[in-house]
């Protein structure tokens, strides 16, 4: 009985490295920056913070991860949600004044909201689109339509700043329920609706086949083309939701915004044991590589070290724990060679 | 029927789709503006692409290894630096020091790349992303993000000189850059290399099939070393050229170019997954990006819009490709189905 659940237990951290090692280095830096900066890292405050900058990248990277699980990747990720912002920000600009309140605002709000997640799910079909019906590859087709809507925001905004929206609006990004950060409630949600959807769907279960084989998944009987659509449209929702959290927190829109997170939410993705080549990845192990690299630029950034310092230690995080899986990996080939002589 | 079979060969090939939208673009543009089409605007545009021609021959190497390199330009941009400032701060330094130590820093810190991909046995993408980050992140924080100028006057003098003299009917003189011929001589080598060397047909072969040339005895990392140490070089190359061009050194000026460059590169027909692709066509995905940028500016677009067309032109040109590669394919089922 005990025998079984050992080795129940060690096939799980077989499974899931990623998921081992993780809260290891988790908890390392947290301890870490915790001991170099115990009276600031510590405090309620710096917690509030993170809990407000995290989520706008977690939700980039969980449109990134999307479209990785599938073999494919999105370029386009932070150009859509900086145009449908910018559709948004419109027309809270056209209907209302900053100084604003009562239902006709609220009304107005939802519609902002509406229209720029509708935008979001256009961009996101468009590049579904190029990507299952047309066939060309995911990283060209993104690449297209990430200069093309980037293009479309300067051309609507003219390169400008749209700013001061009414303070119902505000709230997304910087209010909290109970304490906690309406973003981060948001950002969870999202989250865990998409470890569902992959884990319980047929939908989830296809993305991976996708990126495991794509061929293959084709002959199995599966709607590759349509599985696409959706992950590009689900990729590009994602943005649109992200677009809002931003637009509001920075209580403006602008086409250039965001544009460094780019490589950073496939950082945060294949830090958190997504595999980039497709068909492995779990939205637990990008949610710790979230926390992770947030612990480190904001225990940094208490410590008054510059934020360059901070991505080069991402970058180098990234390399040790490849180092670690690789460590792990040839440890086990030992032990099963082992087992074979013996 | 010779004639006919070698238009058929020709048709299937993918890189002459990109040159019709390249002729194509062209027509349009020098119907609009007569100057697109003179030799003095192709001799400025081979003079302004040749930084980004450069680094696309060294990206065409790296994905026809099977690899991929995102970091070279942080390593262009920490090669460039460091020889900046030597240039602006040792006046005891000549020309052939400002192009070795480019040179050498773009080489080591693509053997760093190459060692980490082998030593760690992880994708290129994710060790070149990590690198890209570590390197310019060191570098701006050493150099605190402070911009480069007052060069030697040789250094400024130097990318004026040109090979081939004429005059244009206003009498300003222009010419063929030397910068152009520096692409070049680039190019020619790594055509030899890639085509008359072992280490070429290895490179192939290893993005074919990495496994199968594992087992058929090739050295993995000699070759993976080459590629990346190659890159790097260019990166050193093309990195002193952006300087001479700009006359300017700042730490953040070629970073945020990496996708561009890989996007022509693969535009041209180069595949991700390795083993296939031709200088021919990397060329030509470079031209096609410099005909777009330069053809928008020749018709006055507003610079507000230029980003649209330029994405416009990707999806169309990307689109044409992969529609003409599907219907090759349905041709060779169809076949298939009738044997």
């Amino acid at each position: 009985m005990w025998k079984s659940e050992k080795y129940k237990i060690k096939n799980w951290f077989r499974n899931n490295r990623e998921l081992a090692t993780l809260p290891f280095v988790l908890v390392v830096v947290f301890a870490l920056m915790s001991g170099l900066a115990p009276s600031r890292f510590l405090k309620g405050s710096n917690f509030q913070s993170m809990a407000i900058q995290l989520p706008e990248v977690g939700l980039f990277a969980l449109a990134m991860m999307i479209t990785l699980l599938t073999g494919g990747i999105n370029l386009s990720v932070i150009t859509t949600a900086n145009l449908s912002g910018i559709i948004g920000a419109l027309i809270l600009k056209t209907y209302c004044t900053p100084t604003d309140t009562g239902t006709i605002t609220v009304l107005i709000m939802v519609l902002a909201i509406v229209a720029s997640l509708a935008v979001s799910l256009v961009l996101g079909l468009i590049n579904g689109f190029l990507i299952a019906h047309v066939g060309v590859s995911a990283i060209l087709a993104t690449l297209g339509t990430m200069t093309l809507y980037d293009g479309l925001g300067i051309a609507i905004t003219k390169g400008y700043v749209i700013s001061d929206f009414p303070k119902c609006f505000l709230y997304i990004g910087t209010g909290t329920v109970l304490g906690v950060p309406v973003a981060l409630l948001v950002f969870i949600v999202s989250a865990y609706l998409m470890s569902l959807i992959l884990a319980r769907k047929p939908f989830g279960l296809s993305t991976y086949m996708i990126g495991s084989n794509e061929r293959a998944t084709e002959f199995s009987g599966v709607n590759v083309k349509g599985v696409l659509m959706k992950t590009y449209l689900l990729s590009g929702f994602l943005s649109g939701i992200a677009s809002i959290i931003m637009t509001s927190r920075f209580n403006s829109a602008n086409a250039g915004y965001g544009s460094s997170y780019l490589l950073v939410t496939v950082l945060i993705a294949v830090l958190g044991g997504v595999d980039p080549f497709g068909g492995f990845g779990k939205v637990s192990g990008l949610v710790m590589a979230l926390v992770i690299l947030q612990f480190i630029s904001s225990g940094l950034n208490l410590l008054g070290v510059t934020a360059f310092v901070t991505i080069s230690l991402w970058g180098t995080i990234l390399i040790m724990v490849m180092g670690l899986n690789n460590y792990l990996e040839k440890r086990r080939f030992r032990t099963i060679k082992k087992g074979f002589s013996g | 029927m010779e004639t006919k079979g070698f238009i058929n060969r020709l048709l299937k090939r993918n890189e002459i789709y990109l040159l019709f939208v390249i002729i194509g673009l062209s027509i349009m543009l020098s119907i609009v503006n007569p100057n697109f089409l003179t030799l003095e605007n192709l001799f400025d545009i081979l003079r302004s692409y040749s930084f980004m021609g450069i680094l696309a021959v060294g990206v065409l190497v790296v994905l026809l290894s099977g690899g991929i390199d995102i970091s070279f330009t942080a390593n262009a941009t920490v090669a460039q630096y460091v020889m900046a400032y030597l240039l602006v701060n040792h006046l005891k330094m000549n020309i052939f020091l400002a192009i070795l130590i480019p040179c050498v820093i773009g080489v080591a810190l693509g053997g760093i790349n190459a060692s980490l991909i082998y030593f760690l046995n992880a994708p290129p993408i994710i060790i070149t992303i990590s690198t890209l980050n570590v390197y310019f992140g060191v570098l701006q924080f050493v150099s605190g993000g402070k911009w480069l100028y007052n060069f030697p006057v040789w250094f400024r003098n130097f990318p004026k000189v040109s090979v081939i003299h004429l005059v244009n009917p206003e009498g300003i003189p222009y010419g063929l850059s030397i910068l152009t011929i520096i692409w070049i001589v680039i190019v020619v080598c790594t055509f030899f290399i890639l085509r008359y060397t072992t280490l070429g047909r290895k490179i192939y072969a290893m993005g074919g099939n990495t496994e199968a040339a594992k087992r058929s005895g090739l050295n993995v990392f000699q070759i993976q070393m080459f590629v990346y140490c190659f890159m790097g070089l260019l990166a050193g190359v093309a990195s002193i050229i952006q300087a001479l061009l700009a006359q300017t050194v700042a730490p953040n000026a070629i970073m945020g170019r990496e996708l561009e460059v890989i996007a022509a590169v693969v535009l041209g027909g180069a595949s991700l997954a390795g083993g296939s692709g031709s200088l021919v066509g990397t060329l030509l995905g470079v031209s096609l990006i410099a005909t777009i940028t330069n053809g928008l500016t020749l018709m006055r677009v507003s610079s507000y819009w230029q980003n649209v067309f330029i994405g416009l032109i990707i999806i169309i040109s990307v689109s044409i490709t992969a529609l003409q590669r599907k219907a090759v394919a349905r041709r060779v089922t169809a076949v298939d189905v009738e044997e």
